[in-house]
């Protein structure tokens, strides 16, 4: 199921007639959403919407690996075949500005992946470029999940304070992130600590939004079930709360981690930064190194899919077996 | 002792209860049938200090009821969901346990224990979605009975399980009311379910607005059985008396 989640994730609303549904979705007759966690919809543009109560989370075939593997190797495929494409038409055609991608993968291999084994393969240049932008993407990442999951959830657990803050909340979203750089380089000046903001600050509020979405949509009957344990704030947030929200939570975690990834290169693209995949991009694009800067793109594709298939993996073990099967 | 003295309930403008008087002696088991809607759940709801009344008094042991009162325990009527699916058997039971302040350890050899006697060994490392109805609903009855309650308010508990299963569980229920000598609420809509669990069966009214409109002591022998108990000329008796004024709300 792991292929078929991946995949329910890039596959537009309309075209999934291609899935299966699992028993508890003809039942009550709900779609999973694209990113494949029903009751974790994420809010893509209209944070209006009121959540269904948190359904059940069946995927059983996510556990059958038969079932599994055809998607999987359908998915490798089609990558293949489309590499496979790419190299034969940029051979034939033989255009400098679009060299075929064995040749940029070679490049890369030599720029950043030939270093000694004791440096896990990394050459001096991968440390210098691909560290820093890493760490920048972690620490704001981090600080805007950590803030935004907080935040969320003190916010959709209280009904007056979602009613006050939404207008804010629907407003932030909405300004484009990168809009947002000029002002931190005018705050922070050029340099990390603006880095890092910009990127805390665009991903904040993907999960703050859906980590209140989350936490709102508490069912009822459980916090009343609550109420009648007795159970302490603490332990209601830590046993009920939080767990009703982690599809949510994940929804926009993902979101948040797109963005991180966007908000690391735009930031690194700005004249003042020294380091970092972004400024080896527009180095290189200044030097019309093309084969440079078409081994920066690859290395940001393969970084974004390694990092959201990371994502998935810790969202598939904090979500266990209580809910998927 | 419980005790409700004229509670009325409403939802906004829609009256629920119009003046429910009842009092009910330490270890008897109520049996509260009327017709779907009229507001079963809404009295237990307002028993268990989760709706506070509109108009009226409850008392549970001459306390009245603000918040939830101590000792108390209750069985929702949408069992599945009122467990948490991302707890394991065991953790579900537990969870009530926590405040008592018992290691973690005492804890889980509780929830064993409970588990055992509602009959289900073996699944406590499981998660509710991997059991039967049947099973979940008597992995709630465990979670409620954990912590030796002194009132437990029962909603439905057994209705959307078949008959075999829901035989088992009326006979679960009456060894353990007959073993703790707890208080029990049992609301439910069968009329036979409720003249053969109950010491005494209350009928509410149809809705809007309903009332007590007749309470009768369930003069059975003690010791019932399911084939027995059904068969005999009081039982029969009782639920036509019972079914007569669910029918007729007189
Ligand atoms: N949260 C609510 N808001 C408004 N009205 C409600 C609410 N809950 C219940 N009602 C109404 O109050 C009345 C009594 O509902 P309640 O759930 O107590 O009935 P019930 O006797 O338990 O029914 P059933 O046997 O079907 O479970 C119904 O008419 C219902 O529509
Ligand atoms: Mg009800």
């Amino acid at each position: 199921m792991t292929a078929d989640r991946r995949r329910a994730h890039r596959t537009p609303e309309g075209s999934r007639t291609h899935m299966s549904r699992t028993p508890d979705e003809s039942r009550t007759g709900q779609a999973r959403t694209p990113d494949g966690s029903r009751p974790g919809k994420a809010l893509a543009s209209d944070g209006s919407r009121t959540c269904p109560a948190p359904a059940v989370q069946n995927s059983r075939s996510r556990s059958r690996p038969a079932r599994a593997a055809v998607p999987l190797l359908l998915r490798w495929s089609v990558l293949l075949a489309a590499v496979v494409g790419w190299e034969a038409a940029a051979r034939a055609h033989g255009s400098v500005y679009f060299p075929p991608p064995l040749r940029i993968a070679r490049h890369a291999h030599g720029l950043w992946f030939s270093g000694p084994l004791g440096h896990l393969f990394l050459t001096r240049a991968a440390v210098d470029t691909i560290l820093p932008s890493l760490g920048r993407m972690a620490a704001g990442f981090v600080l805007a999940a950590v803030a935004g999951i907080a935040l969320g959830i003190a916010v959709g657990r209280s009904r007056r304070a979602y009613a006050l803050c939404n207008p804010v909340l629907q407003f932030a979203r909405a300004v484009p992130p990168p809009a947002l750089v000029p002002v931190f380089v005018v705050v922070l000046d050029f340099g990390t600590p603006m880095q890092v903001a910009s990127i805390a600050f665009s991903a904040l509020w993907p999960v703050l939004v859906n980590s209140a979405e989350g936490a709102r949509a508490t069912d009822p009957l459980r916090l009343e079930v609550a109420a009648v344990l007795r159970l302490t704030g603490p332990e209601r947030l830590w046993f009920l709360v939080l767990p009703s929200a982690l599809p949510r939570i994940f929804a926009g975690l993902r979101l948040s981690l797109s963005l991180s990834l966007i908000l690391m290169v735009f930031s690194e693209l700005l004249p003042g930064t020294a380091d970092g995949i972004g400024f080896t991009l527009t180095d290189a694009q200044t030097r019309s190194d093309l084969l440079t800067v078409w081994s920066a793109l690859m290395l940001l594709g393969v970084l974004g899919f390694l990092l959201n298939t990371g994502l998935l993996a810790v969202e598939r073990r904090l979500i266990g077996p209580g809910r998927s099967s | 002792m419980l005790r409700l003295d004229s509670v009325r309930q409403r939802y906004g403008d829609h009256p629920v209860l119009d003046g429910i008087s009842l009092t009910v002696p330490d270890g008897q088991l109520l049996c509260v049938v009327g017709p779907s809607g009229c507001g079963k759940s809404t009295l237990l709801r307002t028993i268990a200090g989760l709706l506070p009344a509109h108009e009226g008094t409850i008392t549970v042991d001459g306390t009245p009821v603000t918040g939830v009162p101590e000792r108390l325990a209750v069985v929702f009527q949408e069992y599945g969901r009122s467990l948490l699916p991302w707890l394991t058997v065991r953790d579900n039971v537990a969870l009530p346990l926590r405040r008592r302040g018992l290691r973690r350890a005492a804890r889980h050899a509780e929830a064993e224990a409970i588990l055992e006697r509602v009959g289900l060994s073996g699944v406590a490392r499981r998660h509710p979605r991997q059991l039967s109805g049947g099973m979940q609903q008597r992995v709630a009855i465990a979670r409620a009975l954990v912590c030796r309650p002194s009132l437990l308010l029962m909603d439905e508990p057994f209705g959307s399980l078949d008959a075999r299963t829901r035989e088992d569980l009326e006979d679960l229920l009456l060894e353990v009311h007959r073993a703790d000598g707890t208080t029990i609420v049992f609301v439910t809509h069968d009329i036979d379910e409720s003249v053969y669990v109950g010491d005494r069966v209350v009928v509410l009214s149809h809705g809007p607005g309903s009332r007590v409109v007749r309470d009768l002591a369930v003069d059975l022998p003690g010791e019932r059985d399911q084939i027995g108990t059904r068969g005999l000329p009081g039982f029969v008796a009782l639920r036509t008396e019972v079914g007569r004024a669910v029918r007729h709300g007189e």
